[in-house]
């Protein structure tokens, strides 16, 4: 099977985030980056259908320079090749920057990168960790003319084609089956995550990196919505913050809990 | 500009969110310019339910194919409905089922959908959350087309969302979308779960609910220490039953359990939307978590910020103390 996984770099969970002066993003300087969650599901479940069935993973990321480190990431996973959409956050290159494209615009230019190689299967994680928009793989499968499913835990290969294990909400799963080609926008926690070797690490410097400049892909900017601005969400409750050392903060608490909520 | 609203079905329901969603619809045009729409191979009962909220019309979209969701039946069906008029908005409650057909259908008219809406201001702006519930964004839409809104559960009231009252209900129309089972490219299977439920969170009176904050599974015992000095059952986020450190049965969230204790204390949990509308009903929220500007903060009635790994043997002390 040849495999298109594509993984977007987001900022790290846990580093901390500021609002950029222009209010329109995130202080990207000092920011430490890594690979969205769900996407390294859906790389994993990739490497494992190629040790299963054979073929070729494929590792896919648009985004500025940066984004080569959670790629040779991805290769020293296992991935055998990746293709890097090169696109500047803002400022110069494609339609004045990536932040320009809307998650329709993203798709397009991944589909046009993603079109030449003909896959049998794209995956995609279900929704980035930063601006969460939960569309991509679903808007690419629009784009590409292939059936889709999302919120998928684990891929089976049949004789037809797939059957894919899906997510429901509140604890619920369904099976569904589907031809291939296909798209699959990956769930989290399907399988366990693998650790790149040291040899991974090696043997990642050898394989093919090509780098596409997004200028070349032919897609406009042209976005229907855009984010205008960011700010800090507002409490929904006065929440009683409780200091001093640990065991203070935790004297304190109990006392609350007794007297004033109440619930002990 | 008129509205569509698409609502969906839960146990031969019109769903709660949808019912969100209509609140959110009504904050974007008056009711007489709201069109509910429903969909399925049998939608009267449906409709009727529709017909009796304060909308201007409902326009049941009906075909045999269309008995079980499918995301080609779904979104070629709207599509014909959308098509022959040209609404302003097109609002969707945030489901697991909108997020996997509205993206397309969307695109198939060159729009894109604003989704999982936790606010609508005038403009229209709509908000909604970015990095996991760290930040807010608002978003504005551009061009002629409609613009497609999904909305996150719990952001809107339903119960503010009137009916009719003695008025007559809203007229009811029939609209049947040509569709050919050979578009139809997935087959989806009955749903199931996958093992007996054996711990029912949602009767307990408090629980401790922990998240990645814990690290690994080997620091679990400190956790279960203080949910053992509270008289508490043990609670967690997604990743933590992801990684097998405790059955999923245990998970609180969109896709585990729905609970509300007296008392639900939240130990190294960041807060994202799919954990709180699993357990923002509880009647007094305390987190631990080290970082002060960590979403579920918002959400909390006593927080400490703190490292809870010296936060919780002291809890655990200070509760036993308290016992004697
Ligand atoms: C469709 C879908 C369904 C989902 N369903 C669910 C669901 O049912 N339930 C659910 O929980 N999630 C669900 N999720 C996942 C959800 O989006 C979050 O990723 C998840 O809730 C995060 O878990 P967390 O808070 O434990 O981890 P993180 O977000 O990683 O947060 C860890 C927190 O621990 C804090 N921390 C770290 N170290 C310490 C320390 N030493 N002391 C104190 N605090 C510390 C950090 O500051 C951080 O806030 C779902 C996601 C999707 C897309």
């Amino acid at each position: 099977m040849k495999i298109v996984v594509a993984i977007k770099q987001v900022p790290d969970r846990d580093a901390p985030v500021r609002i950029a002066a222009d209010g329109k993003w995130i202080e990207e300087r000092e920011l430490q980056w890594a690979m969205n969650e769900p996407d390294a599901y859906a790389l994993e479940e990739a490497l494992q259908l190629k040790e299963k069935h054979g073929g070729e993973v494929i590792v896919l990321s648009a985004g500025p320079e940066r984004v080569g480190s959670t790629i040779r990431e991805a290769l020293a996973k296992g991935a055998d090749r990746a293709i890097h959409i090169v696109c500047d956050d803002l400022g110069a290159g494609a339609g004045g920057g990536l932040r320009n494209f809307d998650a329709l615009g993203v798709a397009r230019l991944l589909a046009e990168a993603i079109k030449p190689e003909s896959p049998d299967l794209v995956l995609t994680g279900l929704q980035s960790e930063d601006l969460g928009l939960c569309q991509t793989g679903v808007i690419l499968a629009e784009l590409l003319g292939l059936p889709h499913a999302t919120l998928i835990l684990h891929v089976e290969k049949t004789d037809a084609g797939l059957k894919v294990k899906r997510e429901l909400e509140e604890g619920w799963f369904q099976s569904i089956e589907m031809p291939l080609p296909a798209v699959l926008a990956m769930q989290s926690g399907g399988n366990k995550l693998r650790y790149a070797t040291l040899m991974g690490i090696k043997r990642a410097k050898t394989k093919e990196l090509r780098a596409v400049n997004a200028a070349e892909l032919g897609v406009e900017a042209a976005p229907v919505a855009t984010l205008e601005q960011i700010s800090a969400p507002k409490k929904q409750k006065s929440t009683q913050m409780l200091g001093g050392s640990a065991k203070e903060a935790a004297t304190a608490l109990v006392e609350k809990l007794k007297t004033e909520a109440r619930v002990l | 500009m008129s509205v569509l609203l698409v609502l969906e079905q839960s146990g031969g329901k019109v769903s709660r969110l949808s019912w969100e969603a209509l609140a959110a619809a009504h904050r974007l045009a008056p009711a007489q310019e709201i069109t509910a729409v429903v969909i399925g191979a049998e939608t009267d009962a449906l409709a009727a339910e529709a017909a009796a909220k304060s909308v201007g019309k409902v326009v049941r979209v009906e075909h045999p194919l269309l008995k079980t969701y499918t995301a080609d039946g779904y979104s070629k069906a709207l599509h014909q409905l959308i098509q022959g008029q040209s609404p302003g908005q097109i609002v969707f409650p945030h489901t697991y089922q909108v997020r996997d057909y509205a993206p397309a259908l969307a695109c198939r008219m060159g729009q894109v959908l604003i989704g999982d809406v936790t606010g609508i201001a005038d403009g229209p702006v709509f908000m909604r959350q970015l990095l996991q519930g760290r930040l807010n964004g608002s978003y504005r839409h551009s061009g002629n087309g409609p613009c497609f809104v999904s909305v996150q559960a719990g952001a809107f009231r339903a119960d503010s969302v009137e009916t009719q009252g003695n008025a007559a209900p809203a007229p009811i129309e029939l609209f049947t979308p040509a569709l050919d089972a050979a578009q139809i490219r997935t087959v989806p299977s009955e749903p199931f779960r996958e093992s007996a439920q054996t711990v029912d969170l949602g009767s307990a009176q408090r629980i401790v609910s922990v998240g990645r904050g814990i690290k690994g599974a080997e620091n679990l015992p400190l956790i279960e220490a203080l949910a053992g000095a509270l008289g508490a059952e043990l609670a967690a986020s997604r990743p933590i039953c992801d990684n097998g450190w405790m059955p999923m049965e245990r998970q609180v969230g969109s896709s585990g359990q729905t609970v509300a204790p007296k008392l639900y204390l939240a130990v190294g949990i960041s807060g994202a939307i799919q954990h709180l509308v699993g357990m923002k009903g509880s009647q007094c929220i305390v987190a631990i978590n080290k970082d002060p500007d960590a979403p579920i903060f918002e959400v909390a009635d006593y927080g400490i910020a703190g490292d809870l790994f010296e936060v919780v043997p002291a809890l655990t002390e200070a509760v036993k103390a308290a016992k004697q």
